[in-house]
């Protein structure tokens, strides 16, 4: 399994066809206290770069864009009733969604772990 | 998610005497009605709004307008009868040492400004908001320059510190503190400074606005913060805290297209000047906020407490089903109430929705979410009265 970063602070996770996406703990840290989180609906059909997802902290709403095009097989339903686990585990159990990757050449513009840790230098 | 915005340098934004502590306490910095303001320090929002309702909290809100309106008669009444021609207020009735909230009306009886005006012997002393505050002075001037001096002190820094801890926290300094009662305004002498203290604030929790001389703000500020009791707080909870204590927001909730009758503001405005009353009328508007005393007005601020758990913002377009296309209100502000763990917001409804309990819908994201109109506060208040 490999782990890829957007400039837009999501994490993958790659899983052969599959990928798991979140958003990075700095993306939590800059979000603040998370106090709702709206997911896709599974079967949606997402393209890269739409939004498929709003993280609301107490004081504003932020889009989460989708970083490659698929279709969304699973949501994570724990974020509904316990929205900070986005802030006390950003990179594991806060996991947003996972999507069967429609076209793997999409993934070829993201950032490994240490091209991101320079982005957010 | 979009990459964290910085914010663009022209105008410079102005900065208040508490700025250098606002940096050192770890203030995440951003541009509010012209000035560099803290949205939030390193705990968060959220523990920042906790911890007012739980302890005690320390605003800066030194962006805000103090005016001194002293009357060339020597007379406080000369003053105060002027001002009233620019409020609904009853300013002639307003006792040395207390404070009232007003709003400055225009020819529609809109509200130009939100304001506190104390009585403090021989002036009155003005609170007004950051943005407003130019021409609330132009205002002012027009109109009362023949009666009196209007001065507005640049020069002062002010706090508010706010919670259920505030009183035990400042009566170290001045014990008649815990005589005061809320609204109670005056001049206190604090830690050697020449203080204006009112048991007042934008909480709902008892506390005290303090305007102090500017140049002793910062140290005066580091010895309350280094009570135990006491946080510093940002503009973020100030906002959430307003909304649970169902306050409004100049320019979001109030503005000049908006009577204090429509805005749930008639408490405001005191029988003797109404009609029947002993100066009715006599302030800009009167018509209009005088009819609409009597009767009604045609939309009304109201509480709306979301039934999901989505935050309904401000902005949100509201209806009257989950389908109609015809909006019939707008949520003016929302969020999320940490001290309920719920979403609130506020907004305006025809008269024909204004019962407690109606449901209306509100447009997020393309979607119809449901909201139950709902009494404000959200949050009961803990004034000292």
């Amino acid at each position: 399994m490999m782990t890829l970063y957007t400039a837009d602070h999501e994490w993958l996770r790659i899983d052969g066809d599959v990928a798991t996406i979140g958003v990075t703990d700095y993306a939590q840290s800059q979000l603040g206290d998370v106090v709702f989180v709206e997911l896709p609906k599974v079967g949606r059909t997402l393209k890269k770069a739409e939004a498929a997802a709003v993280v609301e902290s107490v004081k504003a709403a932020s889009d989460v864009y989708a970083p490659i095009s698929g279709e969304v097989l699973e949501i994570n339903n724990d974020l509904a009733g316990e929205p900070a686990l986005v802030n006390s585990d950003a990179a594991g159990k806060a996991w947003f969604f996972k999507v069967k990757i429609a076209d793997k050449s999409e993934l070829n513009g993201l950032m490994d772990e240490a091209a991101y840790q320079k982005h957010i230098a | 998610m979009p990459a964290v915005e910085v914010s663009p340098s022209p105008p410079p934004l102005k900065q208040t005497p508490l700025h250098a502590l606002h940096l050192a306490r770890g203030g995440k910095m951003v541009p509010f009605a012209g000035h560099d303001m803290p949205v939030q320090y390193g705990t968060g929002v959220l523990r920042e709004h906790l911890h007012t309702r739980s302890s005690a909290g320390l605003f800066d809100v030194s962006h805000m307008g103090q005016i001194r309106l002293l009357p060339k008669s020597g007379r406080i009444e000369d003053a105060a009868r002027a001002l009233e021609a620019l409020v609904p207020q009853d300013i002639l009735a307003l006792a040395p040492g207390r404070q009232r909230y007003a709003q400055f009306t225009n020819e529609a009886g809109g509200i130009l400004d939100d304001l506190m005006v104390a009585n403090f012997g021989d002036h009155l002393f003005l609170v007004v908001n950051a943005a407003c505050k130019a021409d609330d002075e132009t205002l002012l001037t027009e109109h009362l320059s023949d009666v009196c001096t209007v001065e507005p002190l640049r020069d002062r820094a002010l706090l508010a510190l706010q919670g259920p801890k505030a009183c035990s926290v400042l009566a170290k300094y001045d014990a008649t503190i815990s005589a005061m009662k809320f609204m109670d305004a005056g001049p206190r002498r604090l830690a050697g400074l020449d203080c204006f203290v009112a048991r007042s604030g934008y909480t709902g929790e008892d506390g005290f606005e303090i305007s102090v001389p500017a140049e002793a703000a910062e140290g005066f500020a580091s010895e309350l913060l280094a009570d135990a009791a006491v946080m510093p707080i940002g503009l973020g909870a100030r906002d959430s805290l307003r909304l649970e204590a169902g306050l409004c927001l100049y320019g979001h909730d109030l503005d000049g297209a908006t009577t204090p009758v429509e805005a749930a503001l008639e408490w405001s405005i005191q029988k003797s000047r109404r009609k029947g009353g002993a100066r009715p009328g006599g302030f800009p508007g009167a018509d209009e906020i005088l009819k609409q005393l009597d009767h009604g007005a045609p939309r009304r601020r109201l509480g709306l407490k979301p039934e999901g758990r989505a935050p309904v913002r401000e902005g949100a377009r509201l209806f009257a089903d989950a389908t109609s296309s015809e909006a019939i209100g707008r949520v003016t502000s929302g969020g999320f109430a940490p001290s309920l763990s719920a979403p609130v917001a506020m907004g305006y409804l025809p008269a024909s929705h204004a019962a407690p309990d109606t449901v209306v819908f509100a447009e997020v994201r393309g979607q119809r979410l449901s909201l139950r109109v709902a009494p404000m506060p959200f949050v009961p208040n803990t004034y000292k009265r």
